[in-house]
């Protein structure tokens, strides 16, 4: 049970010669370990990092503004020079584990490398300080991106038109139910239920209740797809869409995908691609060629734009012909004379769903990704994704970590897999959250943790392209060495982690008497 | 790694799960991919091929702001630390981002007088959206009430939220530049759930704020509706809190802390509310706590809130948030501290105060209207617009946006929004005066002439 790599932020595992759960193990650094202040119990009155510019016009007269309409009492905001700000923020940063650091296979969120020439493509003036109500003419890089990026994944994802507004996975999902519900009213018909499969995304069912639709759970077959039975049972003239991940939550590309779109398309509903699953088959395999009318694409995953600690996200949606006349406004089109507008006149628009045009700034970074890796590119690296799942899930077999965290579905995997910790709970006494937080130790992210919902004590695993042999390696190897010791003592993992700037947090008490801004003296 | 898979080739994994029908088989229709200096070479093509706000003197408001960004902002939003990590699921070792959701939750709170704020939305207008289902589910009621002062773009977004909802939007118009009292008193009844407006208002006309939360409150005997206000940060050094005059729920955007225009994103919506409606905010909340040794630390929480717990009983179907625009948020605030947003509110209002007096003064431009403006002002001009910003962008001034438009009102021909940042000096005024006055002259000259 060696060290991972002198480069991890928490190596060592932690515990050597310390008896476990009582507190004693080392401390990373000072720095990490040191009590949380936050910035609001920091600095002195008077302090300041801002210089005001000077007042180069007359003093207002106070009839300007109305005392009635005036702050009473000014905002407490901290009074820090800008060292003390400096020091704050990067020392709290060093309290993050992030993807720059270390192995990162959080399932379902696509962890791959965040290339800087993006940031700094961003950061040019011409995108960064472009107002978004600068005149079409005077924008036409911009419109001119946008115009790209929305062909590029057209064609990623067979479908023929794209609109980028929405904000994120989630806001492209309402999107994307109001745009079915939208196609169905247009038709005379009012269709009230959406199918979802119980191995769905949160998302999805919340979704669809703010879309004023009703959610029904289609059952999931012993091979983990669609179960087809019960949907052609729960597919009727009610209807609007069946929402679907492809290859779906548990990693596996469902076989009967067509029969799926038959069906659902034989009522008369739409098909619904939640695209957070793009990364396995980019250049492999096109949802509009599946049958889908509608995808969302997550730019965050699948094309790389950083996730930011919790966002900002950017969630595209692609449509076939006979949706797009309701696609959000604006969309970026193209003139007979080669210049780019946006186009905001579109009769049957579900309308906007968000100010301007969406999160350029994160157009600007998966256009950049898209141009560097070109069509060869973008199927290698799926083509990676894939081959590196199925060889973690291999390795893991060979070190006989299966025997307590069996694969939950299947033999092979697409670009994720999705492990049981189930006998590892009986047999180990250790849950799939020790397992987590025994990893922290170890240097790694953890997987995603209890989801999908119907797999017991499940454990996620997604590597991505961006990974070497030897890190996967490494990882299996830690998985293995975590299984051996919960053998000889739980306590550990139970425990753990050690080694992290804090350990595990009373959750329980946080939510019951909620805490949530720092109290003021 | 194929043997450890037991498989004899890649296509082999493909070819076992992927039915044949369904494989794309041929090359994708894109370029082949790029060096990287290449593509820098192509983004900075498409940036160069843009007019930014760092090449002409530019008055464009109306949602967006250029504000000054501090280079410190820069400097922390890049650090891997902040920028690469997902959501804190893991907090243990996500204690940076957990504490800057707590510090930014305090600084909102503080900012608009509210005592409940989350970790940001996506951005101003769909945070409305987001306050509207909050009202929803408090009281089951099914018209929304909404000043026409409220941004074009959020009442779109309202409308296209609302029709998910099974909710009515009714609009109350303004008079004399701000949301008319006895109107919006009348349009609220007991069906009403949410009633919103915007501080300052589209037409940078601060409402009276007070007048407009009591009347709504006041307006049916039993419970009211939810008062939601749709403020502008950066005003609130010295504008009114919102949780000082009787608002509920204050939503907005946050780009002009600290963020970047990005031709309109990311940027980051604010949330705040009182605490009766905390179990019912959307998205993201970072909580206080400490660990079994008994150290302080911070959590999401409140989590069975959220979409991936109760699933289609969510308060929101928002996952993500906009940690890092937030944090550039928080940041931003913390460097301008106590003093300077006061400081800084003073000076846009005497800016646009002296810019309003000075444009207003200048033949065939008039005052919109006569209310208190603190960084955004109304005009109207004597000839048409578009063509006015046309002669203006020829001397590199971009006089502001076209009202009409945004808005499409019949009643906004002729007018221009024009936003006054810290950025823009006496001088850059005094420029912009002497430009839009030697436009609207040269534009009604040939409109007599024709």
């Amino acid at each position: 049970m060696s060290p991972i790599d002198d480069n991890h932020l928490h190596a060592d595992p932690g515990i050597e010669g310390h008896h476990p759960g009582a507190g004693s193990a080392r401390a990373p650094t000072p720095l990490q370990r040191q009590p949380a202040t936050t910035i609001f119990q920091k600095g002195a009155p008077g302090r300041r990092a801002f210089l005001c510019p000077e007042l180069d016009v007359p003093q207002v007269p106070a009839e300007a503004l109305p005392e009635r309409f005036r702050r009473a009492v000014p905002p407490r905001l901290p009074e820090v020079s800008e060292p003390e700000i400096v020091r704050h923020y990067v020392g709290i940063s060093k309290r993050n584990f992030d993807l720059d650091s270390g192995f990162y296979p959080l399932g379902s969120c696509t962890m791959k490398h965040n290339p800087r020439l993006h940031e700094r493509a961003a950061a040019l003036p011409g995108h960064a300080r472009l107002h978004p109500l600068q005149d079409p003419e005077r924008a036409q890089g911009a419109l001119e991106l946008m115009w790209n990026l929305q062909q590029a994944l057209g064609e990623i994802s067979g479908m023929a038109h794209v609109s980028l507004q929405p904000s994120a996975g989630s806001h492209g999902e309402l999107a994307g139910v109001l745009l079915s519900r939208a196609y169905h009213e247009d038709r005379g018909e009012t269709r009230h239920k959406v199918l979802t499969p119980d191995t769905a995304h949160g998302t999805n069912p919340a979704t669809v209740t703010m879309a004023g639709l009703e959610v029904v759970k289609v059952a999931t077959n012993a091979d983990g797809g669609v179960d087809v039975e019960d949907l052609r049972a729960k597919a009727d003239s009610d209807v609007a869409c069946l929402m679907l991940t492809n290859p779906n939550t548990l990693g596996l590309f469902d076989p009967n995908i067509e029969e799926i779109a038959a069906i659902v398309h034989g009522v008369g509903a739409t098909l619904y691609y939640d695209g957070a699953n793009l990364n396995a088959v980019m250049g492999l395999s096109r949802p509009g060629d599946m049958g889908f009318d509608i995808v969302h694409f997550n730019l965050h995953k699948s094309f790389t734009q950083p996730h930011g600690g919790g966002g900002p996200g950017s969630g595209p949606i692609g449509v076939s012909d006979r949706i797009a006349p309701y696609l959000p406004v604006p969309v970026v089109a193209r003139n007979e004379d080669g210049t780019f507008f946006l186009d905001e006149e579109r009769e049957k628009t579900i309308g906007r769903l968000r100010g301007f045009h969406g999160n350029y700034g994160c157009f600007v970074r998966s256009y950049a990704y898209i141009r560097s890796l070109g069509a060869d590119g973008l199927k290698d690296a799926s083509e990676t994704a894939v081959l590196n799942a199925n060889y973690l899930l291999a390795r893991l077999r060979q070190l006989g970590v299966d025997e307590h965290l069996p694969l939950a579905y299947g033999e092979l995997c697409m670009h994720e897999f999705v492990l049981s910790g189930g006998p590892m709970k009986r047999e180990l006494k250790i849950k799939t959250l020790d397992l987590a937080k025994r990893l922290l130790d170890f240097g790694f992210h953890p997987p995603t943790v209890y989801f999908p919902l119907l797999v017991d004590e499940a454990l996620m695993v997604e590597p991505t392209e961006t990974e070497t042999k030897e890190t996967l390696d490494a990882f299996a190897e830690a998985l293995a060495a975590i299984l051996k010791e919960a053998a000889e003592d739980p306590e550990i993992a139970q425990h753990a982690p050690y080694t992290t700037p804090v350990r595990r947090l009373d959750e329980v008490t946080a939510a019951k008497n909620p805490v949530i801004r720092q109290e003021l003296v | 790694m194929l043997a450890a898979i037991g498989v004899s080739s890649l296509q082999e994994i493909f070819d076992r799960q992927i039915p044949e029908n369904v494989r794309l088989g041929r090359d994708l229709d894109l370029p082949p991919g790029r060096p990287e200096q290449d593509v820098y070479a192509e983004l900075a093509r498409l940036a160069e091929a843009n007019i930014s706000s760092e090449q002409e003197l530019s008055f464009l408001g109306a949602g967006m702001y250029d504000h000054y960004v501090p280079a410190l902002i820069d400097m922390l939003m890049e650090r891997s630390e902040f920028l690469t990590p997902y959501t804190p699921y893991q907090p243990e070792i996500s204690q940076g981002g957990l504490q800057v959701m707590f510090e930014y939750q305090t600084a909102i709170s503080e900012l608009t007088g509210l005592p409940v704020s989350n970790a940001s939305t996506y951005e101003g207008p769909s945070a409305v959206a987001a306050a509207a289902y909050l009202a929803k589910l408090h009281n089951g009621r099914s018209r929304i009430v909404i000043s026409a002062g409220l941004h074009p773009h959020t009442i779109q977004t309202l409308r296209t939220y609302a029709h998910g909802y099974g909710m009515d939007v009714v609009e109350v118009p303004l008079s004399g530049g701000v949301t008319d009292l006895d109107a919006w008193s009348a349009a609220v009844d007991a069906d009403t759930s949410a009633a919103i407006f915007a501080q300052p208002n589209f037409y940078g006309a601060v409402e009276d704020a007070q007048a407009l939360s009591d009347a709504a409150h006041g307006a049916v005997e039993s419970d009211g509706p939810v008062v939601i206000a749709q403020v502008d940060p950066i005003t609130l050094g010295i504008l009114q809190a919102p949780g000082e005059c009787g608002v509920d729920v204050a939503v907005g955007e946050g780009q002009s802390l600290g963020n970047r225009l990005d031709f309109g994103g990311p940027s980051f919506g604010l949330f705040a509310a009182r605490e009766e409606y905390i179990r019912r905010m959307p998205g993201r909340i970072a909580g206080e706590t400490l660990d079994v040794d008994g150290r302080r630390g911070f959590v999401l929480t409140l989590q069975t809130r959220e979409q991936h717990i109760r699933r289609e009983k969510a308060t929101s179907n928002i996952c993500t948030a906009q940690a890092l625009n937030a944090l550039g948020g928080v940041v931003y605030l913390t460097w301008l501290g106590r003093r300077g947003i006061v400081e800084l509110g003073e000076l846009l209002l005497a800016r646009t105060h002296y810019a309003r007096e000075t444009l207003a003064a200048l033949p065939g431009v008039h005052k919109l209207h006569e209310q208190p403006v603190v960084r955004e002002l109304a005009l109207r001009l004597d000839a048409d617009v578009a063509a006015v910003r046309r002669r203006c962008a020829e001397q590199g001034v971009n006089p502001g946006a076209d009202l009409q438009a945004l808005t499409g009102r019949p009643e906004d021909e002729g007018g221009l929004l024009v936003a006054i940042t810290e950025r823009r000096s006496r001088e850059d005024v005094d420029r912009l005066a002497e430009t839009l006055g030697a436009a609207v002259a040269a534009e009604r000259r040939e409109a007599v002439s024709v």
